[in-house]
């Protein structure tokens, strides 16, 4: 093994530094899944019958369905009977105010640099803060109101908006839609809710940040944005986990909604734990995330995935209606023993629409990293255009990348473009970074970001200085 | 100031130099010419640290043991590279580059870091010295240069982080008159009773802009003669023949991408 190889390697057994885990007070299920657990679930949140109905006729699927063995992933079997599919840190029943959240769980999110009291908050975020099944606050809720923004727990929009959760939930991600989205179908827990009335520019970013603490649980969150005509959302969504032994079962579904001339720009930075360097512990990440794009409606994912022992996530577009547009920036980072399988899927249905595929995948330690993408052109999509660009970097000599697009045309008038790359950060280009001065770790994560830059130009802005230094520490190694 | 003693490089077991002396007062230009193969570039790149040589004999700086430091201490030592091949860095921003490097040795020297806005003044009057576009500094690092623009980029590395002693290895090489003029005056612009240059090159060319007080040629990993400006001219006229050993013929060179001799 040559000198440089060897450096690679010490610079990305980076250290997590969010594996601390917090005792909290916290109700929990029996492990195992049946309808029972069902029926506990749904009756724990107090739901209508029809939200139970269905939620069974999910698990009748799930029960019928096998995991998917496609993606380019070597998983340990999940033993879905293991697992507790509720736990919620015990809280005052009602909170009246910032200062109602449990000192212990305010703690935690102020050690993982995410304040939650609004005055102490710097920007413009207004924030959901979910811990294992349920949301424990949302911020900024009156000042969201005054524009007639919707912004609360999933759960809540049960409760408050039930017309409006009934008639999206599950138009994107149907429950039968893939064995993860039904399960999350049938046990999933709490997540975030979003309405955008018409013509209404969201005042503030909106943020859910996600943070899973209890072992040996599962965590199964919904999300729901439906950006009514001629509105625009700005939505950012955060994770992380502590660091424990065993594998984490994670599978959410995010469904979105544009209508009409609306804009929806989801961005995401994943950083759940991501095992140690012999592939121990870790998060398994299976998500489903997809959005509907109506007539000239936008919608954009931005991701930047760095955590998860596994990742299995292939954020979507359906560009119904015409002149829709559906984006997809992506920077997949998989160190140690991570494995990452994700891509997108680009559904062009109506006329003049417009896809864009940016995939950035970085390689190191042992890393395995899949680009997985569909682009499919249906019969009606005449004039569609999609153009797809993948790149991959690969740090180090026992790390992997992999390309597999997948194209599908049924209209000749639809023009398709794949662009895809594999490169090394090279020892010339250290060598010349070091003789200006700079220090091989300072180096290194510049060449990085530099590779990501596309990507991260896509991040709302304090999205993305976090997203670089999330990728500097990742690469890191002790010295950080 | 700077002072090199038998020093030897090897690379893959095979010995490119062999025994090199050489002093550098303050202040003074030496250029360094030599055949193909000769161990020129091997002699800029162990004056840098680069990974992957052995090496023996001694280098010294002021009288600090170069051989001792990491690239980047030696960099913050002063040292600085005009590269023959200068890399491409996708997606780095030239200005954010140029400020880490000279923010990097100042840190280093224990000197305060030096802000965006004081920065600018910095980069825009190296920019001036050699005639370049102000939309340089939003491109990035020599990606999508031509090779006349990567050279200059380095005489603007070299203005901004004003190095105690610089080696332009084949600077002229790749350059059309215009730019060899213009990497020239920025050069001789550099010129101080501080700073010490080394200047490497084929060509006789070069050294009618930059004027050398010494002039060595190097053969075969050793330095076989020293003179003044005029050794330069009788190479140009009778070439390397005379000095050559020809049983040395074929020596590799160090075995890497876009390196050259």
């Amino acid at each position: 093994m040559s000198d440089t190889v060897r450096e690679i390697e010490e610079l990305t057994e980076a250290e997590y530094e969010y594996g601390f885990s917090t005792d909290l007070d916290t109700d929990i299920a029996p492990p195992g899944l049946t309808e029972d657990t069902v029926r506990l679930i749904s009756a724990k949140k107090n739901e209508p019958d029809w939200l139970l109905d269905w939620r069974l006729k999910a698990f009748e699927a799930w029960k019928l369905m096998t995991e998917p063995d496609w993606a380019k992933l070597e998983i340990a079997p999940i033993d879905y009977q293991a697992l507790s599919y509720w736990a919620a840190p015990k809280m005052k029943p009602v909170l009246d105010s910032m200062d109602d959240v449990d000192p212990d769980i305010r703690d935690m999110f102020d050690k993982l640099g995410i304040p939650l009291h609004e005055q102490k908050m710097l920007s413009n975020v207004a924030i959901d803060a979910i811990v294992d099944s349920v949301s424990v606050t949302t911020t900024f809720k009156a000042t969201l109101a005054e524009s007639g923004v919707i912004f609360c727990s999933f759960s809540e929009a049960v409760q408050e908006h039930p017309e409006l959760v009934r008639e999206h939930l599950g138009s994107v991600v149907p429950v039968r839609d893939n064995y993860f989205a039904a399960l999350n179908s049938a046990v999933f827990s709490d997540g975030s809710f979003c309405y955008i009335p018409p013509g209404v520019r969201c005042p503030m970013e909106l943020s859910t940040y996600f943070r899973i603490n209890s072992q040996n649980t599962g965590q199964f969150e919904r999300t729901l944005i439906i950006a009514d005509d001629d509105s625009h959302v700005s939505y950012l969504e955060g994770c992380t986990a502590p660091q424990r032994d065993e594998n984490q079962l994670h599978a959410a579904v995010v469904e979105l909604v544009a209508k009409d001339r609306a804009e929806i720009k989801y961005s995401t930075v994943q950083n759940w734990y991501p095992g140690d360097e012999n592939g121990l512990g870790g998060i398994y990440n299976f998500v489903t995330k997809r959005g509907r794009a109506h007539t000239d409606a936008k919608i954009s994912w931005t991701q930047v995935e760095t955590g998860s022992a596994i990742t299995w996530k292939y954020p979507s577009v359906i560009l119904q209606g015409d002149r829709s547009v559906g984006e997809f920036y992506s920077v997949a980072l998989t160190s140690k023993r991570q494995q990452a399988d994700t891509g997108s899927k680009m559904t062009h249905i109506g006329k003049d629409t417009k896809s864009t595929i940016i995939s950035k995948g970085i390689s190191a330690s042992r890393g395995q990293n899949t680009y997985r993408g569909l682009v499919k052109m249906m019969r009606s999509a005449e004039n569609a255009r999609n153009y797809t660009q993948c790149d991959s970097l690969l740090l180090g000599s026992q790390c992997g990348a992999h390309t597999i697009p997948y194209i599908e045309v049924k209209n000749p008038t639809a023009r398709v473009e794949h662009e895809a790359s594999t490169s090394t950060v090279g020892e010339d280009q250290l060598y010349y970074c070091r003789q200006r001065g700079m220090s091989e770790e300072d180096a290194m994560s510049m060449i990085v970001n530099g590779f990501c830059r596309q990507v991260f130009d896509q991040l709302p802005m304090e999205f993305a200085v976090e997203a670089q230094r999330l990728l500097s520490i990742s690469l890191e190694g002790s010295v950080g | 100031m700077l002072c090199v003693e038998q020093l030897t490089a090897s690379i893959g077991g095979t010995q490119i130099l062999k025994g090199l002396d050489l002093d550098v007062g303050a202040g003074e230009v030496h250029a360094i010419m030599g055949p193909n193969g000769s161990g020129k570039s091997t002699f800029a790149h162990t004056l840098a640290g680069r990974d992957g040589y052995e090496v023996g004999g001694t280098i010294t700086l002021d009288g600090v043991d170069l051989l001792q430091m990491e690239p980047e201490a030696r960099a913050a030592a002063g040292v600085f590279i005009g590269f023959q091949y200068p890399v491409e860095i996708p997606g780095v921003n030239n200005m954010y580059f140029l400020r880490t490097a000279l923010n990097s040795v100042r840190r280093a020297r224990g000197e305060t870091e030096i802000g965006a806005r004081d920065f600018l003044a910095i980069a825009y009057e190296a920019m001036d010295l050699v005639e370049m576009n102000r939309d340089f500094l939003n491109r990035a690092v020599n990606a999508g240069f031509s090779g006349g623009e990567k050279k200059r980029n380095e005489i603007l590395q070299m203005a901004v982080m004003q190095p105690r002693l610089a080696v332009l290895d084949e600077t002229d090489s790749g350059l059309d008159i215009d730019a060899l003029r213009v990497v020239a005056s920025g050069v001789n612009a550099l010129r101080g009773a501080e700073r010490s240059m080394i200047v490497i090159t084929h060509y006789q060319r070069l050294l009618d802009y930059i004027k050398p007080d010494f002039v060595h040629v190097l053969v075969d990993g050793q330095i076989v003669e020293s003179g003044d400006y005029t050794l330069a001219l009788r190479l140009e006229e009778q070439g390397y023949a005379d000095f050559v050993n020809h049983e040395h013929d074929d020596v590799p060179e160090r075995p890497m991408s876009g390196a050259g001799t």
